[in-house]
C-alpha cells in the first residue's frame, strides 16, 4: 500500500480538480493550447475609453460577458466557472454540495465608479455633489443591491452558496501572492485534518479605469501599447513594467487517503508552501533579497526536498525592472549555479499579471507544465537581460522532463508566496 | 451547512500573551478598564449626523508609529490598526524582539478603500456640468489621485505597515470579508497552532468608522443608525448600528512557547467556531448560533458572553432569541460602548474577554433593555459572539488559566 502520509507525518495534499480562465480562453484545453503555442492574450482595451492613459492596453476577459459590468461582478463570474470546471473534473461531491471549506483570492471589493456615478445621477443637478448628498439618497432601498455586491464578503459568499462549500467560507488577499496564499489555506486545513477536502480558488477582474490609474500612478505599468502583444517582457533588457490581466484559477485539492479512497485521477501533488514577508517598503523588495531567498528556502523545506529537486520554476516574471531583478537575486542565491541551467519561465509574458488570480493561474499551469511534460516559453524575450542569465525557455515552448515544480508569487505589502508542485509524492 | 471547527487532531494549548486596543474609548488596557467600569461611551451624534459614530480617542500615533513618514503612507484605518498591533506587542513584551517577530505569524482581518472625498466630489461635480467626454474620468484619475492613496486603500497594506513598522514577517495574511473576517482570523490562527503549524501570531484589525464613504456602502443598505444614539439592545424598530472607529490586536502563543519566554498569559483561547447561514428564512441565524454553542466548548457556571451584536435586523432580534434560551449566562455588547468596528468586532471582543478574565471581573452592564446583568462572580469563562450584520457567525470559548 502506498503511504497516504508525508515525510514529516502530514497527510499527502493531491490535486484532483483544474480550472482556469485567462486572457487567452476558457478552460485549461485551450489556455494550454495558446500558452505552448507562445500567444499573447494582452489586447488593446475596448471595455472603456482609454484616452488620457498611458497605458492602453491589457489582458482583459471580455469573451465571458457580465452586465452591467463591474470588476467585483466579473470577478465572481470568473470564479465560477473556473469552479465549475474543477469541479467537474474532480467528480467530488454532487452539483452543489462541495464536501469542504472554499479559500477565495480576491481583490479588494469597493463600490466603483458606475455605481458612484449613478449616484450622482441620483442627486440630480440641483445640489453640489458631496458624499453628503450621496448619503442623502443612499438609502431607502434604492440602491440595496449595492450593499450586497459591494461587501469584501460577496463573492465568497455568493461562490459558496451556489458550490455548496462548507462552513465559513475565506476571503483573502496577499496582493499579487493572493492566488498562492488561498492553495497554502487549503493545503493546511488538509494537514491539520480539518477536511478530506478544499476548493481553492482565485480570481481577478480588474481592469477598470481607477485600477488601471492607480499601477500607473505607482510607474509599475508598460506603455509598450503598441503592438500590445509584445508589451510583456519578463526578463528581457527593454522590459518596462507589467500589464494588468484578468483571470482566474481553482484547484480541488484533497488528501491523498480520500482521494485514491474515491477513486479520483490524482493530477498532481501540492508538495510545499512557503511564505515569509518583507518589511523593506510598500512596493519594493528588500535590497537584500533575503525576504524572497527566505520565502524559496521555506516552500523547499515544507516541501522536504532541496532546490536539485526542482526541475522547474515557474517565475512571478511580471515584467517589472524590480521584480525581475529580485527575482534573479532570489533564486540565484537559493539554487547557485543551476540558477542559469534550470528552466524559468514566466507566464505573464503572454496572459498578462492577473494579479489577485495569478497564484492559482499559474499553479495550474504549473501542473500542466508537470502533465504534459512540455515547459511553456517566456515570450517577447528578444533583448536578454545580461544582469539576469536565467534560461528563460524563449520565445518557443520545450518538451522536458519535469517532476518537480516551483511557483513563485511576490506582492506588494511585501507578500512572498512559493509553491511546490510535484507528479509523485514526494 | 457543517460548522468549520479548529479542533484537529493535535491540541496544543493556545494562550493569549498580548492586548493591543486604540478605540473611542482610549487606548491601552487600564483606560479601556476603567472605562468599562464607568459606562463611559464616546458617541458623536452631530459630526456626521444624522448618522451616530463613536470616533476615535486623541492618541498619540508617534508612540507606536515613531517615523512621520510611515505615518503618511497610511490612511487612518491603517494608522489605527499598525498602532494598535503595538500596543499587543508591547503588553505581550515582544515589541522589538526581532528574533520573535521574524518568524511570527499575522492575520489581519481588513476592510480597506478608503477615498479621497475631494477628487470624487469634483469629478461628480464636473460630470454633472455635462463634462462627459471620453477619457474625463482618466483624466481627472490621473492629475487628482495622490499616488500613494492606492497603498492606503489596498486592504493587505495594513499587514504590511505592521511588517514595516514593527517587524512582524512570519507571514502575512489578510482576510476580508466584514465581521466573518475577524472570527476566521482568530480561527485560521488558533487552528495553525493548535495543529503545530505556527508558534506565535498576532492577530486583530482595525476600522476608521467616521468616513462618509463607508457610511455610503452600509446606507445602501439601511443599515446606519441615525439621530440619538440608543444602545444596542434598546433600538427596537430603530435598527441599525452606529460605525466605530478603533483598533484591536491579540498576541496568541502556544503554551509551551510562552512558557520557554516566560510570557504571562491573560487567558486561554480554547476554541473558535464559525458558520455562515444562508439567511433565507427567519430562524436561521438563531439556529445556527444554537448550533454553534455546543461545538464551542463545555461550559459551567462561571461563564459569560461577549457578543458584538450590531443592532442590524434581524441578525440582533435572531441573536437575542438564542440568548433567551441561555439566561444563565451575563451578556454584555461591545457594540453599545465601541460601535460596530466590523472586522475589528471580533478580536475586540477576545480582548475584552481576556481582559475581563485577567482582571477577575466581568465589566458592568451598560443597557436599559435588561438583556445585560450584573456578574458578582469572576468569570472564569466568556464566550464570544460574532454575528455579522448580513452574512457570518461564529463563536469563541476564552478561559482563565488555573
Amino acid at each position: 500500500m502506498t503511504a497516504t502520509r508525508d515525510k514529516f507525518g502530514r497527510p499527502i495534499v493531491v490535486v484532483t480538480g483544474m480550472g482556469v480562465v485567462t486572457s487567452l480562453g476558457s478552460g485549461k484545453a485551450d489556455n494550454w493550447k495558446k500558452l505552448t503555442a507562445g500567444e499573447s492574450g494582452i489586447r488593446t482595451i475596448t471595455r472603456f475609453p482609454t484616452d488620457g492613459l498611458k497605458t492602453t492596453m491589457a489582458g482583459t476577459v471580455d469573451f465571458i460577458p457580465v452586465e452591467p459590468f463591474s470588476s467585483t461582478d466579473l470577478s465572481e463570474r470568473l470564479g465560477e466557472v473556473v469552479a465549475e470546471e474543477a469541479i467537474a473534473q474532480a467528480g467530488i461531491g454532487t452539483r452543489g454540495d462541495f464536501p469542504g471549506p472554499l479559500f477565495l483570492a480576491v481583490a479588494p471589493v469597493e463600490v466603483e465608479w458606475p455605481q458612484r456615478q449613478e449616484l450622482g445621477r441620483a442627486i440630480g443637478t440641483s445640489s453640489e455633489v458631496d458624499y453628503d448628498a450621496m448619503l442623502r439618497v443612499s438609502g431607502g432601498g434604492r440602491f440595496a443591491q449595492y450593499h450586497r455586491r459591494f461587501l469584501f464578503g460577496s463573492v465568497a459568499d455568493h461562490l459558496a452558496e451556489k458550490f455548496g462549500t462548507k462552513g465559513s467560507p475565506i476571503s483573502l488577499s496577499t496582493a499579487c501572492a493572493s492566488g498562492a496564499s488561498a492553495i497554502q489555506l487549503g493545503v493546511e486545513a488538509i494537514r491539520r485534518g480539518e477536511a478530506d477536502a478544499t476548493l481553492c480558488v482565485a480570481t481577478d477582474g480588474s481592469v477598470n479605469p481607477e485600477a488601471l490609474v492607480r499601477f500607473s500612478l505607482l510607474s509599475a505599468l508598460s506603455t509598450h501599447n503598441d503592438p500590445p502583444q509584445a508589451a510583456v517582457r519578463p526578463f528581457s533588457k527593454n522590459r518596462d513594467g507589467f500589464v494588468m490581466a484578468e483571470g482566474a484559477g481553482a484547484l480541488v485539492l484533497e488528501s491523498y487517503e480520500a482521494a485514491t479512497a474515491r477513486g479520483a485521477q490524482i493530477l498532481g501533488i501540492l508538495a510545499g508552501c512557503g511564505e515569509l514577508a518583507d518589511s523593506f517598503h510598500r512596493t519594493r523588495s528588500s535590497p537584500d533579497g533575503k525576504p524572497i531567498i527566505g520565502c524559496v528556502r521555506n516552500a523547499l523545506s515544507d516541501a522536504g526536498i532541496v532546490s536539485d529537486q526542482i526541475d522547474y520554476i515557474n517565475a512571478h516574471g511580471t515584467g517589472t525592472p524590480e521584480n525581475d531583478k529580485m527575482e534573479y537575486l532570489g533564486i540565484s542565491t537559493v539554487f547557485g549555479e543551476r540558477a542559469t541551467q534550470i528552466p524559468v519561465s514566466s507566464n505573464k509574458s503572454m496572459v498578462g499579471h492577473t494579479l489577485s488570480a495569478a497564484g492559482a493561474v499559474e499553479a495550474v499551469f504549473s501542473l500542466l507544465t508537470l502533465e504534459h511534460q512540455r515547459i511553456p516559453p517566456t515570450i517577447n524575450y528578444d533583448i536578454p537581460d545580461p544582469a539576469i542569465p536565467f534560461d528563460v525557455v524563449p520565445n518557443k515552448a520545450r518538451d522536458a522532463r519535469v517532476t518537480a515544480v516551483m511557483s513563485n508569487s511576490f506582492g506588494f505589502g511585501g507578500q512572498n508566496a512559493s509553491l511546490v508542485l510535484t507528479r509523485e509524492p514526494v | 451547512m457543517t460548522e468549520t471547527t479548529s479542533s484537529g487532531p493535535a491540541t496544543a494549548e493556545v494562550w493569549i500573551t498580548g492586548i493591543g486596543l486604540a478605540t473611542s474609548l482610549g487606548e491601552g488596557l487600564d483606560a479601556h478598564w476603567d472605562a468599562l467600569n464607568q459606562r463611559r461611551i464616546n458617541v458623536d451624534e452631530k459630526g456626521f449626523a444624522p448618522y451616530v459614530v463613536h470616533p476615535l480617542a486623541p492618541v498619540n500615533f508617534d508612540t507606536q508609529i515613531p517615523k512621520k513618514g510611515d505615518q503618511r503612507q497610511m490612511e487612518a484605518w491603517q494608522r489605527i490598526g499598525t498602532y494598535a498591533a503595538g500596543l499587543a506587542l508591547e503588553s505581550a513584551g515582544i515589541k522589538g524582539d526581532k528574533e520573535i517577530l521574524a518568524r511570527m505569524d499575522m492575520i489581519v482581518a481588513a476592510g480597506g478603500g478608503e477615498r479621497d472625498l475631494a477628487v470624487d466630489s469634483n469629478i461628480l461635480n464636473s460630470e454633472a456640468k455635462g463634462n462627459s467626454a471620453p477619457g474625463f474620468l482618466n483624466e481627472r484619475l490621473m492629475n487628482d489621485l495622490r499616488p500613494t492613496l492606492f497603498l492606503a486603500q489596498l486592504s493587505n497594506l495594513l499587514a504590511g505597515n505592521i511588517a514595516i513598522v514593527h517587524g512582524v514577517t512570519g507571514s502575512s495574511r489578510t482576510f476580508m470579508g466584514e465581521e466573518a473576517a475577524g472570527v476566521d482570523a482568530a480561527r485560521i490562527a488558533l487552528a495553525r497552532i493548535a495543529a503545530g503549524q505556527s508558534d506565535i501570531a498576532l492577530i486583530g484589525g482595525s476600522q476608521n468608522g467616521e468616513r462618509k464613504d463607508l457610511l455610503v456602502l452600509y446606507e445602501f443598505g439601511d443599515f446606519n443608525l441615525t439621530g440619538k444614539f440608543v444602545p444596542v439592545w434598546a433600538r427596537g424598530e430603530k435598527s441599525g448600528f452606529a460605525l466605530g472607529s478603533g483598533g484591536a490586536f491579540l498576541v496568541i502563543e502556544s503554551r509551551a512557547h510562552a512558557e520557554a519566554r516566560g510570557a504571562k498569559p491573560y487567558a486561554r483561547l480554547t476554541n473558535v467556531v464559525a458558520d455562515m447561514t444562508r439567511r433565507k428564512q427567519p430562524g436561521e441565524i438563531a439556529a445556527t448560533l444554537e448550533r454553534l454553542w455546543p461545538k464551542v466548548g463545555k461550559l459551567g457556571n462561571d461563564c459569560a458572553i461577549i457578543t458584538g451584536a450590531t443592532g442590524a435586523e434581524p441578525a440582533t432580534s435572531e441573536e437575542r432569541t438564542f440568548l433567551s434560551k441561555h439566561p444563565d449566562f451575563a451578556v454584555r455588547a461591545s457594540g453599545t460602548t465601541f460601535g460596530h468596528t466590523m472586522e475589528t468586532q471580533f478580536p475586540l471582543g477576545l480582548a475584552l474577554a481576556a481582559l475581563s478574565i485577567e482582571r477577575g471581573a466581568l465589566f458592568p452592564p451598560n443597557d436599559p433593555a435588561g438583556v445585560e446583568v450584573e456578574m458578582s462572580r469572576p468569570p472564569t469563562q466568556i464566550v464570544v459572539i460574532g454575528t455579522g450584520h448580513w452574512r457570518g457567525e461564529g463563536m469563541a470559548l476564552v478561559e482563565a488559566i488555573k
